[in-house]
C-alpha cells in the first residue's frame, strides 16, 4: 500500500475527466443558492454526508471484492434517480478508467461502470486499501466542485483551499464510516440522496448555455 | 481484451485538430474543410465550445455534416484542458464517433476559442492546425507561442481584411517564416475562398500519406 500512489490516485491533474464537471454546484450557483465560501461550505458538507458516503462506501466495497463490480453497479443506478447524473457518473466512471489503465492493469470492470466502481476497481489493481480508495472517493467528492466553484464564481482561492482543509477531518471520517461498512450487502449500503442535486442536474442538462457537463 | 486500448495507427482516423484564438475563424474553417472534403473523405468533427453547443449547432445549421457526425465536448471553463491535459473526454467522444459510424478517414477536433499559448496533446491529436486572423493585427506571428511556433500548419485567415485594419501580410509572412522555420504557413480568405482550398490540400496530403503507409 503505496501513500504516494494513493495520492496519484486522488490529484486532480489525474487526466480522468473531472475537470469538465461540477458535482451540481452550476445548476446551484445559477439558481443563487451558491454564492459564497460560506454558501460553499455549506453545499460541500452536505455533498459529503450523501453522494460523497455513498461513493466512499461503495468505491471501499468495489476495491474488496471484484466479484461484486456488476451488483454495485446496478447499486448505484438504483441510489441515483437523476438519468442526467447516471450519465455523468458513467462518463467519469470511463474517463477514470483510461487513465487508471494507463497506470495499472485492470480487467473485467467493463468500459463505463459508474465513477465509484471504477475508483474501487483501479485502487485494487494498484494495490490500495478498501479505507483508501473510500478516503479518494470522499476527497473526490469535495475537490471537484470546491474547484468548479473556484471557476464558475471567482472565489478567492486560498480561502476556498482553507474550506477544504478544515472538511478535511470530516472527510476522513466519512471515509472511516463507508470502508467500515464495505462489507455490507449492496441494499444495506448507504444510499443517502440529495433531491435538489437531482432535480438541479435534470433542469442543468436542458440549457442552452452551460459550462460544466454536469 | 482492454476497452481502452489506444487503436494502432492505421486502423483509426487521422485526426487533426484546429485551435486558435476566439474569433480567428475555426468553426468557419470547419465547415469550409466539411464542404470541400466530405464528398471525399469519411468524416466526423469533434467541437469543444467554452460554453454550449454554439460551434456544434453553426455545422449543423449550415448543414454541412449531418448531426451523427458531430460531437460536442464540453469544457469545464478550460478548453485548453480539455485538448492538453485531460484529453479524456475528446477521446470518449473520437472513439463514439469511430464506433457508431464505421471506420473514419479523418476526424476534425475544434479547439474552443482560447489564447496563444494552446495546443493539442500528442495524444489527441496527429497533426494541429494553428489558426489566427489578420484583424489580431500583423504582430500575432511575431509574439510566437505554442501555438504560433509548433502547429504543424498555421492559418492566417480573414486576409480580404487585411487593407481594412492596416495589416501587412508580408510582415506576417516574414514573422512566420521565421518562428516557424520549415513548418507550413498559408494565407486564406474564407469570404474568397469557401473551399479553403490550401488547407483541403494539405489534409487531403495526410490522408494520401496515412493511407501509403
Amino acid at each position: 500500500m503505496s501513500l504516494a500512489t494513493l495520492l496519484l490516485l486522488a490529484d486532480g491533474r489525474l487526466p480522468s475527466g473531472g475537470h469538465a464537471h461540477s458535482a451540481g454546484l452550476e445548476a446551484q450557483v445559477t439558481a443563487g443558492r451558491v454564492r459564497s465560501v460560506a454558501d460553499l461550505d455549506g453545499f460541500l458538507r452536505g455533498k459529503l454526508a450523501t453522494g460523497g458516503l455513498v461513493s466512499a462506501a461503495f468505491a471501499a466495497a468495489a476495491c474488496a471484492d471484484a466479484t461484486r463490480w456488476a451488483d454495485l453497479d446496478a447499486g448505484l443506478d438504483a441510489r441515483t434517480p437523476s438519468p442526467a447524473l447516471r450519465r455523468a457518473s458513467r462518463a467519469q466512471g470511463r474517463a477514470l478508467l483510461r487513465a487508471g489503465r494507463a497506470m495499472w492493469p485492470v480487467a473485467g470492470v467493463g468500459r463505463e461502470p459508474h465513477q465509484p466502481v471504477a475508483l474501487g476497481a483501479l485502487a485494487a489493481a494498484a494495490g490500495l486499501s478498501p479505507g483508501q480508495a473510500a478516503v479518494a472517493a470522499a476527497h473526490g467528492a469535495i475537490t471537484g466542485p470546491a474547484s468548479a466553484a473556484v471557476r464558475l464564481l471567482g472565489l478567492d482561492p486560498y480561502r476556498v483551499h482553507a474550506l477544504l482543509a478544515r472538511l478535511a477531518p470530516e472527510c476522513d471520517r466519512i471515509a472511516e464510516v463507508a470502508a467500515s461498512r464495505s462489507g455490507d450487502a449492496v441494499d444495506r449500503l448507504p444510499a443517502s440522496g440529495a433531491p435538489l442535486l437531482d432535480i438541479g442536474a435534470e433542469y442543468h442538462a436542458t440549457w442552452e448555455v452551460r459550462l460544466f457537463a454536469s | 481484451m482492454d476497452p481502452h486500448a489506444p487503436l494502432t495507427g492505421g486502423s483509426r482516423a487521422l485526426r487533426v485538430g484546429i485551435g486558435g484564438p476566439v474569433g480567428s475563424g475555426k468553426t468557419a474553417l470547419v465547415a469550409a474543410l466539411c464542404r470541400a472534403l466530405g464528398a471525399q473523405l469519411r468524416l466526423a468533427v469533434v467541437t469543444n465550445d467554452i460554453y454550449t453547443t454554439e460551434d456544434a449547432d453553426f455545422l449543423l445549421r449550415n448543414g454541412v455534416l449531418p448531426a451523427e457526425r458531430i460531437r460536442a465536448v464540453e469544457t469545464g471553463c478550460c478548453p485548453h484542458t480539455a485538448i492538453r491535459d485531460d484529453i479524456s473526454a475528446n477521446l470518449d467522444a473520437v472513439e463514439d464517433l469511430e464506433s457508431s459510424l464505421g471506420p473514419l478517414d479523418l476526424v476534425l477536433l475544434e479547439s474552443g476559442g482560447d489564447n496563444l499559448t494552446a495546443t493539442f496533446s500528442k495524444g489527441l491529436i496527429d497533426q494541429q492546425i494553428f489558426v489566427v486572423d489578420v484583424s489580431g493585427g500583423d504582430k500575432v506571428p511575431r509574439k510566437g507561442g505554442p501555438g504560433v511556433t509548433t502547429a504543424d500548419l498555421l492559418v492566417i485567415n480573414k486576409t480580404d481584411l487585411a487593407p481594412l485594419v492596416g495589416a501587412d501580410l508580408s510582415v506576417m509572412d516574414r514573422d512566420a517564416r521565421a518562428r516557424r522555420g520549415d513548418l507550413p504557413t498559408v494565407f486564406l480568405s474564407l469570404a474568397e475562398d469557401r473551399g479553403a482550398t490550401p488547407v483541403a490540400d494539405w489534409i487531403r496530403g495526410l490522408v494520401a500519406a496515412r493511407a501509403a503507409g
